[in-house]
């Protein structure tokens, strides 16, 4: 029997708590200065959050072996509590889980060994590294190259808007070789690596983006991911199903902090004798977020069940679950700044910040035209 | 057994293809279809439906690459 989403209150409860605590009065500051304090990170440490969703046997979160729907339930509930907290917190943990899975999922052993408990305590922050000048949706025609050098190999090219490139310990990379796409773990301080921080984006802006230069970076053999040939469908593929579904939470989470702002001004803010929450038409607009927000919630907890049973339909619902959540943050954080009127614009405001964070989420781990185009192949499989 | 994998990898495969028909020994990626959403789909079918783990040192292109490369690649972990 698959647990009800109600039965998880208390783990939400207190993914909330934590969130309070330690995020949100950090969350205008991680917007203005465009940096998440190192506290915030060590906080996450303590709390044990860089583990979740990683084996247990390599330091993943305890009991995840034994039952794991439950335990990518409250995964997903991790990245909805920081998504509701400072979607740039939960950037930075969604990033560390598709670098780490794809290093956990197609390591070898050894490698398993190397960077399993670094990467389940957050000792070592993990990134994703895919997208170049040249190249966005289309990852199969990527430019930067691996050139075979003895037993290893010599990696040249850039890659930009890379999540905490200002920040991660390791970049999991994708790179072309003669022998197909080839996916690669270059730390930071690989020679030939340099880092160049991007700056005042409109949303996000804790994200903490570079664009990284590699010049004949060199990769010898217990840094190559899988085999040549299988970078991207198998080794990339595995960040990016579990970046959407993380990134699907954390939108449920930025709605919810639409919603409840909107509730408490709507039930505060008082024109024409009386508070504006009884005007029909804000209540329209209230109606629309709670059932939206609810909704995606209810399809994050249906893919986080067919992932944590291993179903194969688990990547097509991930898939579904970022399009609904990702475009319903957009809605109701534009319904949001309706209902707070001037205040949802001004300086400091959590609903302005919330307005332009949301309209990153319909860009990345696949723009909505790309998520779309796949979900309609999905259905027509089979056809 | 052997034929039980090949029937049950065979079902997955059609599925997958748009109803197109595949032979088993058909090179899937010569085809076309061996894009990451159908490759990572595949691992997960094989990997519940047979109970074994597809591993790093399994990524070879032989592994994957028709109807007879899985139901062989299936059979051998199962052994294992
Ligand atoms: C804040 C932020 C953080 C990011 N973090 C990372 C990261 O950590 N790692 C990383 O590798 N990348 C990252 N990216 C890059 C992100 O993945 C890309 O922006 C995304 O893949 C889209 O690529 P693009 O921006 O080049 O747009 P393009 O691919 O150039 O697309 C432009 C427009 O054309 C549409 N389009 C493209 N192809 C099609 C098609 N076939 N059919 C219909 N429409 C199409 C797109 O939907 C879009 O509307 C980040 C981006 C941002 C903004």
């Amino acid at each position: 029997m698959t647990p009800a989403l109600e039965s998880y209150a208390e783990h939400a409860a207190a993914m909330r708590v934590f969130a309070d605590e330690h995020i949100v009065p950090f969350a205008h500051r991680i917007d203005q200065e465009q940096q998440i304090p190192r506290e915030v990170v060590e906080r996450m440490r303590e709390a044990g959050l860089f583990a979740s969703g990683f084996p247990e046997r390599l330091g993943g979160t305890p009991g995840s072996k034994a039952d794991p729907v439950s335990a990518t339930v409250r995964h997903g509930m991790i990245h909805e509590a920081l998504g509701r907290a400072s979607p740039s917190v939960q950037g930075l943990l969604n990033v560390h889980h598709m670098g780490g899975s794809a290093i956990l999922r197609w390591g070898t052993q050894a490698q398993k060994g190397e960077w399993g408990q670094r990467l389940s305590s957050g000792e070592v922050i993990a990134a994703f590294a895919i997208t170049e000048p040249e190249v966005g949706s289309d990852a199969s025609a990527i430019q930067t190259t691996a050139v075979p050098v003895g037993d290893g190999w010599e990696v040249s090219g850039t890659k930009t808007w890379i999540t905490c490139g200002q920040s991660a310990d390791i970049f999991v990379m994708l790179t072309q070789s003669e022998r197909g796409p080839l996916a690669v773990i270059l730390p930071r301080d690989t020679p030939g690596l340099r880092i160049e921080p991007i700056l005042g984006i409109l949303g996000c802006r804790g994200y903490m983006l570079a664009t990284l230069y590699m010049e004949r970076c060199a990769v010898p053999p217990e840094r190559v991911l899988g085999q040549p040939g299988f970078g991207l469908s198998h080794v990339v593929a595995e960040g990016l199903d579990n970046g959407r579904h993380n990134l699907a939470w954390g939108c449920v989470g930025l709605g919810q902090a639409c919603l409840d702002a909107s509730l408490h001004h709507a039930a505060q803010r008082e024109q024409f004798g009386g508070p504006i929450g009884e005007f029909g038409q804000i209540q329209r607009l209230l109606a629309r977020m709670m059932t939206d927000v609810h909704a995606a919630r209810l399809v994050c907890w249906s893919a986080a069940v067919a992932r944590g049973r291993r179903d194969p339909s688990a990547v097509q619902e991930s898939f579904m679950a970022k399009y609904l959540a990702s475009t319903m943050t957009n809605r109701v954080a534009a319904d949001a700044v309706q209902v707070h009127g001037a205040s949802g614009v001004g300086p400091g405001s959590p609903v302005e910040t919330a307005f332009r964070d949301a309209r990153i989420m319909e860009l990345i781990e696949g723009t909505t035209q790309i998520v779309e185009r796949a979900i309609a192949r999905f259905g027509l499989q089979g056809r | 057994m052997n034929d039980c994998i090949r029937t049950s990898i065979r079902g997955f495969m059609s599925r997958s293809f748009e109803g197109r028909e595949v032979a088993d020994h058909d090179n899937i990626f010569a085809l076309g279809f061996g894009n990451s959403l159908f490759a990572i789909q595949l691992v997960a079918y094989i990997e519940r439906e047979f109970d074994i783990e597809i591993e790093s040192e399994d990524l070879e292109m032989e592994n994957f690459q028709s109807i007879d490369a899985v139901t062989a690649l299936v059979g051998r972990k199962r052994e294992a």
